[in-house]
């Protein structure tokens, strides 16, 4: 589905360059859950950014499957995350003047085959709290209703930057669960970026990242299911 | 797709964000519709005042050429119809007299006009608004114009008194008239019309003729000239044909008397109706502009994320764009219905001022148009960068929290400095200087305010010097007495004599044309004793300016119009006497306030009529005591054909701009209320969001909502402060400009401002930001500290 070959990422600072990566071949199969596994600065959210097309790589390919993401301008990046891209934020990033349902109403009144902001709320568990604004939603909730922003176009790929990062470990677990379901029972192949390792349980795949390079690979013989996550 | 939902959720959030933000749209909207509402009221009144005076001057026949002279034969109305271009000619006797008005010390001044005995005139026909026409055969019958009969309370049915050869003749007014002609009547050589001392009689022809000597004859004419016939070519022949009857000079329409002050009003107020209005949609534009550019900033999370989310530039571009638009919409659509209202206000003064059988106030479906279009340009121009700047925001942004703010050492704070500042204090100079150009925007645009209240203002500064020059510095004279013809100069002694009178200077005016190249202007040669004390000529700034004892001195604007200048010759064309004809050098140029003056020493000016020392005038200094006995005499006196009265011109003037001014004023200072407000609450309003969680923490530290609010009221005071000068220079130089536009050839005024105005001007922008601060004041108490400090901006 994905195919990156030899990606960097140079970000001038000043008069220093950092290298967010240096060199990054990645694979991404449909229905597949990966975890991106890594340190603050080791390149996991640049990785995630390129392959959602908010940004673009200095050098090397991205091939998200006929479509070229390197060499592709604004406006086709665009139209790629708006068809094929459900996005997850850390800070859930919803809009504080909308609803519950009219954030997702956000993304499926712009999409060709979406599902209706119900069926999508419902999904992560919230069909009773859709006339709710965020700031009357406790944080797990919000982050629910990102998640339901996300898939509810039907994404191809699900990216999700540290979607528990803000939250306990009650509420994250409900926010695992809700990414697991989408996987499992829509098939949209899943990237979670995380610095818990108790998470990398859930992926079929956990690729770690140290220093913009990849320091590791392993395949999960056997997946946990969120609930079965501590940390 | 999602059918229940009627308008899109980008739509909902934009309303919304809208009403939350309710406050600041409110004050840029205001400064919009400030800006319509000055289009709509001074363009609406010129929409309305040049189609009312079109109407009127086809409808009553207002004539194309006028011409006066001394007297003429019956028999001359042929050759003038013979010229060619002349379509129509009517010729009448025209008297002025000094008039003995009940209830009224002073002597008045009469113009008598003859209408035909049967039919109406051919020309400048006279609306009769009420009573009757003269009958045939009734000498002592006229019509009053409506202004005068007004000012004195008179209706058919008074009469008058009229001083006709030394003897009183008692006319009963009949009916009240208007005329194209006098839309504006003013008495010759005033400043501002003066209805209670001014009349126009219209009487019958054989009784006026029979009066002053006319029968078989007139003194004054009027033509219509054919379509496509140059008028330059019918007044030549017009002037040769009167020079042996003594024509004083044709004039075409424009510059006939009221026609020129219309004209001259019309084109003050298009041009003003363009240039005021540009001015405060500028401002909204820039209002807007920051407002909205630090309104968006706050917003860049919400934007990167909706980029992320697949929304492109143009979408979130247009969505953004809309804020300004909905903005301008309520703005414009305010403006013109407050503009309409302050327009009927506006024309209820022209109607005080300018008479016509009906003057309507109407906005034009076009004026209204325009003006909202112009509230929309404005509102895109403001918008169009700020949005541009914010979608460009990339939207990996989404992901990442955002960085502390880069802050540093203010340059201003040297370790002693430092030491001497409180936290809170250095708080705010480090705010300030971290984002420089954001301060010089709120500063820039509270001195907008400023500025546009210091013109208000200094408009009655303006209007002071030109009372403290035309009536303190030149006119000190108390009385100026003109005679009905230009006598010899122991006519003086005479008037010295009269009763209460204390010292006298004569004046010698001599109709001419003033010829340079092929520019010309017909007009009165005033000459004045070199250096006298009661009438003198002064400049702008109030000096008194001795004539050179040979050559012209002429006003600035008179120049122009000539386009001469010191040193260069003119040829003086005399309409009077033996109408010589010379070249003379102009001496000198002066600065003065009123229009089209020409000034010479009087024995030059005799020189140059060929004749001894003659007078045509005299200034007297009187005795307040014996003015009673002064009027009645003048009244009778035969020689005498018009008294003007330094007290009641000046009085009169009062009344007539403070009419003016109190409305402008008042509009400029609620205008420039509206512009500080606006901008100094929406710098407040947007500096709390930004640093809403920042100031929580400090109360969460302990700080009180005292010291929390001097940081971010603080910052603003110093906005305001620094704002001040900036706005007293902006308004200068708006000022100067203003005037210049102003400037016709009535009057050129210097724009001027007092420490008082600046003063005042600052006291009003303080006050509007303090009324402001207290707004923010109050949303900062109830800061929701735990609200606050959960939420991730």
């Amino acid at each position: 589905m994905f195919t990156a070959r030899g990606i960097t990422k140079v970000y001038p600072m000043g008069e220093m360059e950092v290298h967010a990566l240096r060199g990054v071949d990645f694979d991404l199969f449909p229905g597949e859950f990966v975890v991106l596994l890594g340190p603050s600065g080791s390149g996991k959210s640049t990785l995630l950014n390129i392959l959602g097309g908010l940004d673009i790589p200095t050098s090397g390919h991205v091939v998200y499957r006929d479509h070229d993401l390197t060499t592709a301008g604004e406006a086709a990046l665009t139209e790629y995350r708006r068809e094929h891209v459900g996005f997850v934020f850390q800070f859930y990033n919803l809009i504080p003047s909308l609803t519950a349902r009219e954030n997702v109403a956000l993304v499926t009144e712009i999409t060709k085959h979406p599902m209706t902001p119900e069926e999508a709320l419902a999904l992560v568990g919230l069909g009773h709290r859709l006339d709710h604004f965020p700031a009357q939603l406790s944080g797990g909730e919000q982050q629910r209703v990102a998640i339901a922003r996300a898939i509810a176009k039907r994404p191809d790929v699900l990216l999700c930057d540290e979607p528990t990062g803000a939250l306990d470990i009650t509420t994250g677990v409900v926010v695992l669960e809700a990414i697991e379901k989408v996987n499992r029972e829509l098939g949209t192949a899943t990237v979670v970026i995380t610095h818990n390792a108790a998470i990398a349980g859930m992926a079929h795949r956990v690729v770690r990242l140290a220093d913009g390079n990849i320091a590791g690979v392993v395949s999960n013989e056997t997946r946990r299911g969120a609930r079965e996550i501590e940390w | 797709m999602v059918g229940r939902l009627p308008i899109t959720a980008l739509d909902r959030k934009l309303l919304r964000d809208l009403w939350e933000m309710r406050g600041q749209a409110v004050a840029i909207g205001a400064v919009m519709a400030a800006g319509v509402v000055m289009f709509v009221t001074y363009l609406s009144n010129f929409d309305s005042l040049q189609r009312t005076v079109d109407t009127y001057y086809e409808r009553q026949r207002f004539a194309d050429v006028f011409a006066m002279l001394k007297r003429a034969p019956l028999s001359l109305e042929s050759d003038l119809r013979a010229i060619r271009g002349v379509s129509v000619v009517d010729t009448r006797v025209v008297a002025d007299v000094t008039l003995d008005v009940p209830g009224l010390l002073e002597p008045a001044t009469g113009r008598l006009i003859s209408v035909p005995s049967r039919g109406r005139p051919l020309l400048n026909d006279v609306f009769l608004r009420e009573g009757r026409w003269p009958e045939a055969g009734r000498p002592d019958e006229v019509l009053a114009s409506e202004v005068f009969t007004e000012a004195n309370r008179m209706a058919p049915g008074d009469s008058i008194t009229a001083i006709i050869n030394g003897r009183r003749r008692r006319l009963t007014i009949v009916g009240v008239a208007l005329s194209p002609e006098y839309v504006f009547s003013i008495r010759p050589g005033e400043m501002i019309p003066d209805n209670r001392r001014f009349a126009l009689l219209w009487m019958e022809r054989r009784a006026l003729a029979s009066a002053f000597n006319m029968e078989g004859g007139f003194n004054d004419i009027s033509l219509r000239v054919m379509a496509g016939v140059p008028v330059e070519e019918v007044i030549a022949d017009v002037d040769r044909l009167l020079e042996p009857y003594g024509g004083l000079g044709a004039i075409p329409r424009r510059l006939q008397q009221s026609a020129w002050t219309l004209d001259n009003e019309l084109v003050q107020l298009s041009t003003f109706g363009f240039i005021v209005p540009a001015i405060f949609l500028a401002v909204a534009a820039f209002v807007l502009n920051v407002a909205l550019a630090r309104a968006l900033a706050l917003q860049r999370p919400q934007l990167a994320a909706l980029k992320a989310l697949g929304y492109s530039n143009r979408e979130l571009g247009w969505h953004y764009f809309k804020w300004a638009l909905i903005i301008a919409t309520l703005g414009s659509i305010a403006g013109v219905i407050v503009g309409t209202w302050l327009g009927a206000q506006m024309i209820e003064l022209y109607n005080q001022y300018f008479r016509f059988p009906s003057l309507d106030y109407r906005l034009s479906p076009g004026v209204a148009a325009t003006a909202v279009a112009l509230g929309f340009v404005s509102a895109a121009i403001g918008a169009a960068s700020a949005v541009s700047r914010a979608v460009r925001v990339p939207p990996a942004e989404a992901m990442r929290p955002e960085s502390p703010a880069r802050y540093r050492a203010s340059i201003v704070e040297t370790p002693r400095i430092q030491r001497s500042l409180g936290q809170g204090a250095r708080m705010v100079i480090r705010n300030l200087e971290r984002q420089p150009m954001r301060a010089l925007a709120s500063v820039v645009g509270i001195a907008f305010g400023g500025a546009i209240l210091l013109v208000g203002f200094g408009f009655v500064d303006a209007m002071d010097v030109l009372i403290a020059r035309q009536f303190n510095d030149g006119m000190r004279q108390d009385v100026t007495v003109t005679f009905v013809e230009p006598r010899s100069s122991s006519a003086i002694h005479g008037v010295a004599a009269l009763p209460g009178v204390m010292s006298v200077e004569p004046m010698r005016a001599v109709p001419a044309r003033l010829r340079a190249g092929a520019r010309s202007r017909t007009l009165s040669l005033t000459g004045l004793e070199p250096d006298p004390d009661l009438n003198r000529v002064i400049d702008q700034e109030g000096r008194p300016r001795v004539l050179p004892p040979e050559g012209l001195v002429l006003s600035r604007m008179l120049g122009v119009v000539l386009g001469v200048g010191p040193g260069d010759v003119v040829h003086v064309e005399v309409l009077e006497g033996r109408r010589p004809v010379t070249p003379v050098r102009i001496a000198g140029i002066i600065d003065d306030i009123m229009g089209l003056q020409a000034y010479m020493d009087i024995d030059a000016l005799g020189r140059l009529m060929r004749e001894g020392r003659t007078v045509s005038g005299a200034y007297l200094q009187v005795d307040p005591a014996a003015l009673e006995p002064l009027y009645a005499r003048l009244k009778l006196t035969p020689a005498v054909a018009g008294v003007a009265i330094r007290e009641a011109a000046l009085t009169n003037f009062r009344d007539v701009m403070a009419q003016n001014m109190n409305l402008t004023i008042g509009i400029n200072v609620v205008f420039a209320a509206i512009i500080a407000v606006g901008v100094v609450y929406n710098a407040a309003r947007i500096s709390l969001s930004e640093r809403a969680r920042e100031l929580a923490s400090l109360r969460v530290l302990g700080f009180t909502r005292g010291e929390i609010s001097s940081i971010l009221l603080g910052e603003l005071a110093i906005l305001t402060l620094l704002s001040l000068p900036c706005g007293t220079l902006i308004g200068y130089g708006l000022g100067q400009f203003i005037m210049t536009i102003f400037q016709n050839e009535v009057y050129r005024i210097p724009f001027i401002v007092t420490p008082a105005t600046v003063a005042w001007g600052w006291l009003t922008i303080i006050s509007a930001a303090a009324l402001s601060a207290l707004a923010v004041r109050r949303r900062l108490d109830r800061l929701d500290l735990v609200a606050v400090l959960k939420s991730r901006e």
